[in-house]
């Protein structure tokens, strides 16, 4: 036992000098403590603070299901999105009333707990769907298939509206209740005792919040060890090599369609939980920006990398919602404080809203130029693309890589 | 799943080679032709209308289809920002034009000498859209020319939002007018109305392309350009100069989206910020549908996609239309990835 505790120092020591220690423990630790700093340092705006966490919670499932097939298998998708919408549908449609208005005619109302598995078992079989027929095409091809079921299913959604609500979105989707025993026969009506407040419900954000911690908590941790596990090996040979991949007996048909089923359902999750979370779907939430958006984070995070795809995910919804949110209030109070005229200061923070788009693309271009390996590289990535090795070298001359 | 895969790969393989083609695109048309017929037969003046239409807006995808194909041809990149590019020119087109005094809204009584001021602005516009696009490619593209393909995609859809965002900047949400200089009238055969400016944007896409046909297949730089398609390390070998080869490629591409972004803007006469997402997303996929790489597959997979296109807006249900373009971009892809004409084989 003494020796036991007498390693635990170095212990420590060696992992301080592995990045992915160092931010897994940040994240967790930062995630216990954010409700609670947040009641401090800005009490008023303290719920919506909470509620935009964990709404960047969705796209870090997103991330972390989109690196799978990215970062892991080396499948380029374009059209994330789609899986995402086909998620947040399921819920939608199997808990409203939405069925009632349709040809089926029976609303229904499953629990939310239940629907979360079912959710991911549909958007599991679309990826292997999408999968299957697209498994022996090349990077780029596969990125354009991928692309294409991303624009079809927003747009299938949109064009039934006799089952979907079309443009109208899937309104008054139920909430979330707690299971039988958190929110058990001894709680009479009330609160929880120990926990305040700890209810699902759209004023309360810190319901969504631990929800969201749980959510991510199980992903991270099945595709961590997926990724460590014979699958997670093959998917990384598959990426680096195909032909010597299969070769060497891996099945890549197999391989290839669990990269897509297992990140489609991750995004299952996010999509349940948006639904729920909204409480209304519409097909708008699903476009093509969600998808390049989520590869975003993939990218500058660091792809191949769990931790660092989270970071990446963390990183760009704060820049997307809150600085490029506020920077057109931050532009029009300097533009003032300088004593610029009113017309130009108007014109600053209109110009300042409408670079979104620049600053986006500028943030894409400007990893792939300059860090190509992300924020948080995996190792294995970072050697590779900082050294190079022989097998690219031959692919390039060979025109196959 | 294994059946499927294998089912799959026994399509393919007898969808693959000449027959294959004819097979598959055989199928395709009759079961077209099965669907039309009757109302063909019930309405042709309405079909040849139809027709007509189809034709003019598959012109116009045509000349962008090509930057996608030619691109794709010589570095095997899917240039993502390409639809951008052929916005970028119907804007740089705008502005040329108001240089020179021709704005919207304000009838010009020029008449025959304002053939020589378009063809001027046109040519200007193509100038300056191809420069644009070398200097992506060079900024852009060509530091990453080794790195992993998935890294050259990455960076063509962040261009693609740096355009747009531009353009959102330049031009703001809203469409843009462009001035409407295509002559107004037209005839009518048989029932069918054809307009003069229909005419016009088939005649200068044509042109266009046979310009490009003549500088591909008959001068020495066309020829390096085929070559360094071919085999870059050959090409390079045999003393081309690879980069100013692939260069030419993007201004070339550039040149062609511009006249068809021009010609977007006097036909359609709305452009926005994010047309050429869209369109460009059509043009991509009749460069596939053509058979990526070869260029009069581009010009005739756009022809196709324009009229399938205009029949199920008008037969069919327009908010499907781009469903049905996906899925037979899918549909291609994964059945007969060399397309029409076929060139490159992308599988592994």
């Amino acid at each position: 036992m003494s020796a036991a505790v007498a390693a635990v120092p170095s212990w420590v020591q060696r992992q301080s000098r592995n990045p992915n220690a160092v931010v897994y423990t940040a994240l967790v630790v930062g995630a216990l403590i954010y409700p609670t700093v947040v009641q401090f340092v800005n009490p008023e705006q303290a719920n919506p603070l909470i509620g935009l966490a964990s709404d960047a919670g969705v796209y870090v499932l997103m991330a972390i299901g989109l690196n799978v097939v990215v970062g892991f298998a080396g499948l380029l998708d374009l059209g994330y999105a789609a899986f995402f919408a086909i998620g947040a549908y399921t819920y939608a449609l199997l808990a409203s009333g939405q069925l009632a208005l349709s040809p089926a005619h029976h609303a229904v109302h499953l629990p939310f707990w239940l629907l979360l598995f079912i959710a991911v078992a549909v958007a599991a079989a679309c990826g292997a769907l999408l999968g299957a027929p697209t498994l022996r095409l090349r990077g780029d091809y596969l990125a354009i298939v991928t692309l294409g079921f991303g624009e079809i299913v927003p747009r299938v959604f949109r064009n039934l509206p006799q089952w979907t609500g079309g443009v109208n979105a899937v309104p008054a989707i139920d909430a979330p209740s707690l299971p039988v025993w958190l929110d058990g026969p001894w709680d009479n009506g009330a609160d929880l005792q120990i926990v305040h407040d700890l209810k699902l419900t759209a004023g309360q954000p810190v319901g969504f919040y631990l929800l969201m911690m749980l959510l991510v908590f199980v992903s991270v941790l099945l595709v961590r060890n997926l990724q460590r596990s014979r699958l997670g090996r093959a998917w990384m040979a598959v990426r680096e090599d195909e032909v010597a991949a299969a070769a060497m007996g891996v099945n890549t048909v197999t391989i290839k369609l669990l990269a897509f089923s297992i990140g489609a359902a991750v995004s299952g999750f996010a999509g349940c939980y948006f639904g729920a979370k909204l409480s209304s779907v519409s097909p708008e939430n699903f476009t093509f920006l969600v998808s390049v958006t989520v590869l975003l984070m993939v990218t500058l995070g660091g792809m191949g990398n769990i931790p660092g795809v989270i970071v990446g995910a963390l990183v760009i919804y704060f820049v997307q919602y809150k600085i490029l949110g506020d920077l057109p209030g931050w532009t029009s109070s300097i533009g003032s404080s300088l004593g610029l005229p009113g017309k130009t200061v108007t014109r600053l923070s209109d110009l300042a809203t409408d670079l979104n788009f620049v600053v986006f693309g500028l943030i894409l271009v400007t990893t792939m130029l300059l860090r190509p390996q992300g924020l948080v590289p995996s190792r294995a990535r970072q050697e590779e693309l900082t050294k190079g090795t022989a097998s690219e070298a031959v692919a390039d001359v060979m025109g196959t890589a | 799943m294994a059946t499927v895969v294998g089912a799959l790969r026994q399509t393919r393989g007898a969808l693959s080679g000449h027959i294959g083609g004819w097979l598959f695109y055989g199928i395709g048309l009759l079961a077209f032709l099965l669907l039309i017929l009757p109302r063909i037969l019930h309405d042709p003046t309405f079909f040849f209308q139809i027709l007509v239409l189809g034709l003019t807006d598959g012109a116009i995808y045509a000349l962008i289809a090509l930057g996608y194909t030619m691109v794709y041809g010589i570095i095997e990149l899917i240039n993502f920002a390409h639809g951008d590019v052929f916005t970028l020119g119907g804007f740089i087109g705008i502005l040329v034009f108001s240089l020179v005094g021709l704005v919207p809204n304000r009838a010009s009584n020029l008449g025959l000498a304002l053939v020589p001021i378009i063809l001027g602005v046109m040519v200007v516009t193509m100038l300056l859209t191809g420069m644009v696009n070398v200097t992506i490619e060079r900024i852009a593209y060509r530091p990453l020319r080794h790195a992993p393909r998935l890294a050259a995609l990455i960076t063509a859809v962040g261009m693609s939002f740096i355009l747009e965002g531009i353009m959102f900047v330049w031009k703001g949400p809203n469409f843009v007018q462009s001035p409407s200089l295509l002559p107004a009238g037209g005839v009518v055969v048989a029932g069918v109305r054809i307009d003069a400016s229909q005419v016009i944007v088939v005649l200068v896409a044509v042109a266009l392309m046979v310009l490009l046909t003549y500088f591909v297949e008959f001068t020495r730089l066309g020829r390096a350009m085929r070559a360094t398609a071919q085999d870059r390390d050959a090409a390079l070998l045999m003393g081309i100069d690879i980069n100013r080869t692939i260069s030419l490629t993007f201004f070339i591409g550039a040149a062609l989206a511009a006249a068809g972004g021009i010609m977007y803007g006097f036909y359609f006469n709305n452009l926005r910020y994010d047309t050429g997402f869209s369109s460009g997303l059509t043009a991509f996929t009749a460069a596939v549908f053509g058979g990526i790489g070869n260029i009069q597959g581009a010009a005739l997979g756009a022809l196709i996609l324009g009229l399938i296109r205009a029949f199920n807006d008008s037969y069919g249900q327009a908010a499907w239309t781009d469903v049905l373009v996906f899925s037979i971009l899918i549909l291609v892809l994964t059945l007969r990835p060399t397309g029409l004409l076929g060139m490159r084989v992308p599988e592994k």
